[in-house]
């Protein structure tokens, strides 16, 4: 629960707190959104200043990849001065891409520039991306792959973990047998099914999919069962003397008072969801970024093997993001008193 | 229950009869609180009653049981002629504290027993009329965490009074309330009342509130809570706040409960016996 909870929403919080800023701080304000641009310069003015010490030679991919940033980095300072509203957001952001630029300059200083991590297994940031353009087909191929699988397995582990979530923390019978059942078989990864689901379905798709769906079912029932079952009974009160009858009591005032724990059995059944998919791929599914990457493992194309992580980060914290940006709207009434 | 999804409104009030109720609370450490005992009270179909007494005397437990939500340990609870045996929205009750629903705006929180009751669609109206009534119109797409202690009584007031009970149980539903704003929802609520006969039992301590609304006052004395005197309220209605009786008659009770709460057994008796004389 932890690691979920520190998992915060930075930039929504910033937004929301929009505010103008004191004078004095328009300093600080202008170097933070210089600093991006002296970080890009820099970046470059170091690779091609600097003799290259490993082969094969970069392309100019990275320094176009830099000057991308560059560009990036004046739009930035460019929105801070033309549109109040982003400014908040524009000085949020102008540091981390600074910084980001740097990470880019400190992996091609020690790798390209001064050649202090061996090859092939650290290549420098221009034989990656040049992985990435050589190989976009097969990696959108196979991030598009990992993304239907992981939809599948996470909304049927979803769909399946309200509903028994619901059942156990609404009925007490349910409760009863549900709860010795959850806690037994709840802690085994869904990883350790591998063998069981692999000779349950010959279809790789189909047991991928179901072995994602256990890992999330398991989270979400959890969470969902204890939101359920803590719903303030006040609420329960009101809404017997306003004439609710059970689907009323469990659909308009237990599930909406067990959303906050909703969304935290939703999260952590991404989290766990996104570590099934890739040990899924790596095993019985012959598709997908998981698959991918121990696929140019095996090659030893290490620029390939970044490139596919690379694309998985953006990948999974894209989604995380969108799962933030749901919670957000969703849980709305609760602003205020959302703490992660 | 069924017969109400027919109705459009409930209306009318009911009758209510409670025979020597009792009910204890235990805590943790095995010991018991006597939150009522022997209390008995009839009040009439259409009958305003306020409970007066001080904190901790076993009001608010009463109206639970009256709703439904608790079960007494001994005695009977009757509306009308049937036993009190689950809640139901023939007995409404607007709780001690809002009870808002966070996760819905004022006007759902307000349309909550509609929607319950599945009768939305041909009362929608009456939402708009009630967001005015307690006049929240502009706050109804608000959340309860946007709305002010008052505001969120007068939604909580405006949820219950919705669904036309036949009996309605007020838990100190204007406690949050400014005097000016107080006195208008004062009247809002007698022209309800009156309006659809409903019986109502009002918990309050504010005495000119409970002279100003009810037919008869209710003094309940604590642990364990029983009545401890009945007042009948013989004023002429409308009531004027400033008027000699409407005054006299406050400070009767005043004497009285400055006896019940600090004298003796007998200067209570002696006090009671005064004013029983003076009202007859
Ligand atoms: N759920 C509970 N568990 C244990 N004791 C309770 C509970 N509810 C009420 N009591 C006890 O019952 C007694 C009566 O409480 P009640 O809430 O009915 O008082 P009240 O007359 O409404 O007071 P107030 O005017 O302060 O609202 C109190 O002594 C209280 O401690
Ligand atoms: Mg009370």
């Amino acid at each position: 629960m932890t690691g979920v909870s520190t998992l915060s929403s930075g930039d929504s919080r910033i937004i929301s707190s929009a505010a103008v800023e004191p004078a004095d701080r328009g300093g600080r304000a202008a170097a933070a959104l210089v600093a991006p641009m002296v970080a890009a310069a820099c970046a470059l003015l170091l690779h091609w200043g600097l003799p290259s010490r490993q082969s094969p030679l970069p392309t100019r991919l990275y320094p176009m990849l830099l000057a991308g940033l560059l560009a990036a980095a004046v739009v930035l300072a460019a929105v801070h001065r033309a549109w109040p509203r982003l400014r908040p957001w524009a000085r949020h952001n102008a540091p981390l891409l600074a910084g980001g630029i740097g990470v880019l300059a400190a992996w091609d200083l020690i790798t390209l520039k001064l050649a202090l991590m061996p090859l092939p297994y650290f290549p420098g940031p221009d034989m990656v991306l040049v992985g990435m353009v050589d190989d976009r087909g097969m990696l959108l191929e196979s991030a598009y792959h990992s993304l239907i699988l992981l939809f599948t397995g996470y909304f049927a582990g979803v769909a399946a973990g309200l509903a028994s979530g619901i059942l156990i923390g609404w009925f007490r019978g349910v409760r009863y047998w549900g709860m010795p059942v959850l806690k037994v078989i709840g802690p085994i990864p869904a990883t350790a099914y591998i063998p069981l689901v692999m000779a349950l379905f010959s279809n790789a798709f189909v047991s991928g999919s179901a072995l994602i769906a256990m890992a999330v079912w398991f989270p979400m029932t959890m969470l969902t069962a204890s939101g359920v079952a803590n719903v303030p009974v006040s609420y329960l009160d009101v809404a017997r003397t306003l004439g609710a009858g059970r689907r009323y009591l469990i659909f308009r005032v237990a599930v909406p008072a067990a959303m906050p724990s909703i969304f935290l059995g939703l999260f952590m059944g991404l989290c766990t969801a996104f570590l099934t998919l890739i040990a899924a791929e790596t095993v019985g599914v012959r598709a997908g970024l998981g698959w991918y990457l121990k696929w140019q493992q095996g090659y030893v194309e290490y620029a390939k093997v970044y490139a596919a992580l690379i694309i998985m980060a953006a990948f999974f914290s894209g989604l995380m993001t969108l799962l933030f940006a749901v919670r957000d709207r969703v849980l709305g009434w609760q602003k205020g008193m959302i703490r992660w | 229950m069924s017969q109400l999804n027919g109705d459009a409104t409930i209306d009318d009030g009911s009758s209510l009869s409670l025979s020597d109720v009792a009910k204890f609370y235990s805590s943790a450490d095995g010991s018991r609180v006597h939150a009522l005992h022997g209390f008995s009270l009839s009040v009439a179909a259409g009958e305003m009653v306020s409970l007066i007494g001080p904190s901790g005397c076993g009001k608010s437990t009463l109206l639970r049981l009256i709703a439904g939500l608790d079960r007494p340990e001994s005695g009977a609870l009757r509306v009308g002629d049937a036993p009190i045996t689950d809640p139901s929205a023939e007995r409404g009750l607007m709780f001690q504290d809002p009870n808002l629903f966070p996760w819905m705006s004022v006007r759902r929180n307000i349309q909550a027993g509609l929607v319950a009751r599945g009768v939305l669609h041909r009362r929608r109206r009456e939402v708009d009329e009630f967001l005015r009534l307690v006049g929240l119109e502009a706050f109804a797409d608000h959340y309860p965490h946007q709305l002010s202690g008052g505001m969120a009584q007068r939604a909580a007031l405006a949820r219950a009074l919705i669904n036309h009970p036949k009996v309605l149980l007020l838990d100190e539903p204007l406690g949050a309330l400014d005097q000016f704003t107080r006195m208008k929802m004062q009247d809002e609520v007698l022209r309800l009342w009156r309006a659809r006969g409903t019986t109502m039992v009002l918990v309050t301590h504010d005495i000119d509130e409970a002279i100003y609304m009810s037919d008869r006052i209710v003094v309940v004395s604590p642990r364990p809570g029983r009545v401890e005197i009945v007042i009948d309220v013989a004023l002429e209605r409308p009531r004027l706040r400033n008027s000699q009786p409407f005054l006299k008659l406050r400070a009767e009770i005043l004497d009285l409960l400055h006896f019940a709460g600090g004298g003796s057994d007998e200067a209570v008796e002696s006090a009671a016996g005064r004013f029983r004389g003076r009202q007859s």
